[in-house]
């Protein structure tokens, strides 16, 4: 091979490489935003035209702005307090004083903390239940044959279904003076929670299952404890599965808690699209589609994360991830 | 009609963050009440700095619920303007997805008080519907609802209303000139459908009593029977529909007019897709409309914040109609924001700023379409309260004939006017009122005169109910269905 001919396939190389990684998601992303662009202008609606990719940025900077705002009328709320909460102590030095929370609105930014942390919190207590679960169903023949029918009974079921049960029992379940948490918050924690169990559960089950033979072999003759064969051995060896089931409940609550909280009027990304579409203002539009890519973001950032924590758990570094 | 299923079925489910924490360190009895107001008259006296003579807020965070209208106004103002901080009172106000639900917030107690129909408090306190004792020391509002059918029944209706000179159309429209189109809708096998936003609203009885007058009937309520459809002997089927989707549900053809309040009959004027016909200014001129609803246990167990929440309010209200309407301008753009009713400001403005769009074009001097604090438009009057009750047993949701002195025991039970002067005296005192701007207390007995200014120009005393049924042609009067 000349010199030349070398050079020639480098140079091909390295060039299909930054197509791959660069240039072809970019062109994706370029020709999406024209044909939006393109449809966009020829969709009208009775609150306007469908908003195209330039009003959606705009929305992005006013809702910024308002965020900064309501964050400066919080500062003057505060300050307003600490003012009549002085005046107050200098008048009587024995007086209460107290500061109450802020009584402004929830900005857009809000909305996507309250959402992040409801979706987090119900996965994480379906996991919780989950994985054990699933871990004991795939090392027990008869435990299995016994929980799958419920299993496979409530894995169809919308966890939406539940919303109304869920709320009703939570309201008169959770009563208390001072509650931790908000009862809104429990009702779409708990219902993305519902919905986040069953991938976990039956892909956990099949990862443990599909033990290799071996493996446990090897456990049986050097006797290691039950717990120990479970963390040395099956865990380990599941991870891969148990990941994608993870992944898919994180997925899918993501989607349920959105419609929860559109549904049940939490507060929440949900909540935002909602009360948007109610005002039917000329900008509501291009206001949810903002909140529609950022759900999308966000969900796509949710699986990545979920994606390198498998990559850092896992024992087969070489393993494609995908 | 997607949206209508949803905000109206799962709506019911809605339960709202709320902050609770009670206020609790001064919590005087009524006596103490007394005392610390003497002390504060003789520390006046002496000329120390004047302390309010309501006493400190026994609850001061509260959450207030509203449905996005123009007529939740006065609470996003007393907000907006920190006449609830000047009270020591720490407001959230979140939008509520229905009315149905707004109620039952405030029931429950996750709300302590919103902007309510005037007939809420009423039926809830009789037992139609959810029952509780819902009292009100505060009116709204008077007027700023509307009547809107869709382009294609208007197109029809449009041939036989006569015009001006300049080709408009000559207001009031009544029903007669819908009763054509309704008929030709029966004729075809179709039923005429319209919607209204709840059982006991407003919108309801205005509604109900155009067409009445218009001699449609729109059907009784027949409880006692488990009948709550209000549709027996119907021409026309009205239902409910979430004042903010009533446009949508009008373009999806689901209906084919309804009766709201602002903003969404001028709404469907932008959106053009239907057109208002008339205002419930001509319907019943100057009628109350929304009520300041409270649980009276609330009202009882926190009589100082009950009284500083009317004080704000009052405030508000006297902000909003204050030089003329001076106001109103400021006040549209704080109710285009999102939080608050979160339609265009031009859409607001449309209403708020005194003139109402019928046709497109067709824009008419309403200057009284919203009133919030002329003609005592903030005083609880017992005659309004008996008017509702009145249309309430007219269309069959109070099921028996009641006697005349029933009306007015409902009336004092719900309607608080004591409240209402005892925080008027305190504004008074405060400076920030003058005597004039209310009705004179000594004298005031909470009926209004004979008022005779509706559409089919029957004239109503309050204090004679049951003659007043007795006048109205279609309706129950002594009969039971």
């Amino acid at each position: 091979m000349s010199l030349t001919e070398l050079l020639y396939t480098r140079l091909l190389g390295s060039a299909s490489k930054v197509l791959e990684t660069g240039l072809l998601p970019t062109l994706g992303i370029v020709a999406f935003l024209f044909a939006w662009h393109l449809l966009a202008v020829n969709v009208n609606t009775s609150l306007g035209q469908f908003p195209g990719p330039s009003q959606v940025l705009e929305q992005v900077i006013s809702l910024q702005g308002e965020h900064v705002e309501q964050r400066q009328k919080e500062t003057e709320f505060y300050q307003r307090q600490e003012i009549k909460n002085a005046k107050k102590l200098a008048k009587n030095p024995a007086a209460q004083v107290k500061t109450r929370d802020y009584t402004g609105k929830a900005t857009f930014l809000d909305q996507i903390f309250t959402s992040l942390y409801t979706v987090l919190f119900g996965f994480f207590v379906a996991s919780v239940i989950a994985v054990p679960l699933g871990v004991i169903c795939g090392l027990s023949e008869k435990i299995y044959q016994a929980l799958n029918p419920v299993i496979q009974i409530f894995k169809p079921v919308s966890p939406l279904a539940w919303l109304p049960l869920v709320t009703m029992v939570v309201s008169a379940v959770y009563v208390s003076e001072d509650p931790m948490f908000q009862k809104s918050f429990l009702t779409s924690a708990i219902t993305v929670a519902l919905c986040c169990l069953w991938p976990t559960v039956i892909n956990t089950t099949v990862g443990v299952a599909a033990l290799d033979r071996e493996l446990v072999n090897v456990g049986k003759v050097i006797k290691l404890s039950p717990m120990t064969n479970v963390i040395k051995i099956v865990l380990p060896s599941s991870l891969p599965m148990i990941f994608t089931g993870l992944r898919l409940s994180l997925a899918t609550g993501w989607m349920v808690l959105i419609a929860a909280e559109m549904l049940a009027q939490n507060p929440g990304l949900g909540k935002f699209i909602w009360d948007e579409f109610q005002n039917g203002s000329s900008d509501s539009l291009a206001r949810i589609m903002v909140a529609v890519l950022t759900i999308g973001f966000i969900g796509f950032l949710l699986d990545r994360v979920m994606l390198f924590a498998q990559g850092q758990l896992s024992w087969d570094k070489q393993a494609l991830l995908r | 009609m997607m949206a209508n299923i949803v905000a109206g079925v799962f709506g019911f489910w809605s339960w709202k963050t709320r902050q609770q924490d009670e206020y609790l360190m001064h919590k005087p009895t009524q006596s103490a009440l007394a005392i610390v107001k003497s002390l504060v008259m003789a520390l006046s006296l002496t000329s120390v700095p004047a302390i309010a003579g309501v006493g400190e807020p026994e609850k001061d965070e509260l959450t207030f619920g509203f449905i996005k209208l123009t007529d939740m106004a006065p609470i996003a103002i007393a907000y907006e303007n920190g006449y609830f901080e000047d009270e020591d009172l720490y407001v959230k106000i979140e939008a509520q997805a229905n009315w149905k639900v707004l109620l039952d917030g405030v029931i429950d107690g996750q709300l302590d008080g919103a902007h309510m129909l005037a007939g809420q408090p009423l039926a809830a306190t009789i037992g139609f519907g959810t029952k509780a004792d819902i009292v009100t020391p505060f009116s709204m509002d008077l007027n700023g609802n509307g009547i809107t059918v869709s382009n294609a029944v208007w197109e029809a209706m449009k041939k036989n209303i006569p015009k001006m000179t300049d080709g408009r159309t000559v207001h009031p429209i009544g029903a007669e000139y819908l009763k054509p189109v309704v008929e030709s809708y029966a004729d075809d096998g179709k039923s005429f459908k319209m919607g209204m936003v709840f059982p006991v609203s407003t919108h309801n009885y205005e509604l109900r009593y155009w067409l009445a007058a218009g001699g449609i009937h729109p059907g009784y309520y027949a409880p006692h029977k488990g009948d709550t459809s209000g549709q027996i002997d119907a021409e026309v089927l009205l239902s409910v529909t979430p004042p903010p989707q009533m446009p949508a549900t009008l373009e999806a053809g689901t209906i084919d007019g309804y009766c709201v309040g602002e903003p969404w009959n001028q709404q469907a004027v932008f959106k053009g897709i239907g057109v208002p016909v008339i205002t419930d200014y001509e319907i019943w001129k100057d009628n109350p409309e929304k009520v300041f609803g409270m649980t009276k246990e609330f009202t009882e167990k926190y009589p100082n914040t009950t009284v500083r929440i009317v004080k704000a309010l009052l405030r508000a209200a006297k902000w909003l109609d204050e030089n003329n309407n001076e106001n109103r301008v400021e006040a549209v753009k704080i109710l285009s924001r999102s939080e608050y009713v979160g339609a265009d400001e031009e859409v607001i403005a449309n209403s708020m700023t005194g003139t109402f769009e019928y046709e497109k074009g067709d824009k008419r001097d309403v200057p009284d379409f919203n009133v919030f604090f002329r003609y005592n438009a903030t005083y609880p009057y017992y005659s309004d309260a008996i008017w509702y009750l009145t249309q309430m047993r007219r269309w069959g949701q109070i099921s028996e004939p009641k006697s005349d002195a029933w009306y007015k025991q409902v009336a004092k039970d719900v309607y608080q006017p004591e409240i209402y002067k005892q925080a008027a005296l305190e504004l008074i005192a405060d400076g920030h009122m003058v005597a004039g701007d209310f009705p004179d207390f000594a004298t005031e007995s909470g009926f209004k005169p004979v008022q005779t200014e509706f559409i089919d120009k029957v004239s109503y005393d309050g204090s004679k109910p049951n003659d007043y049924l007795k006048s109205l042609t279609i309706g129950l009067k002594d009969d039971v269905l």
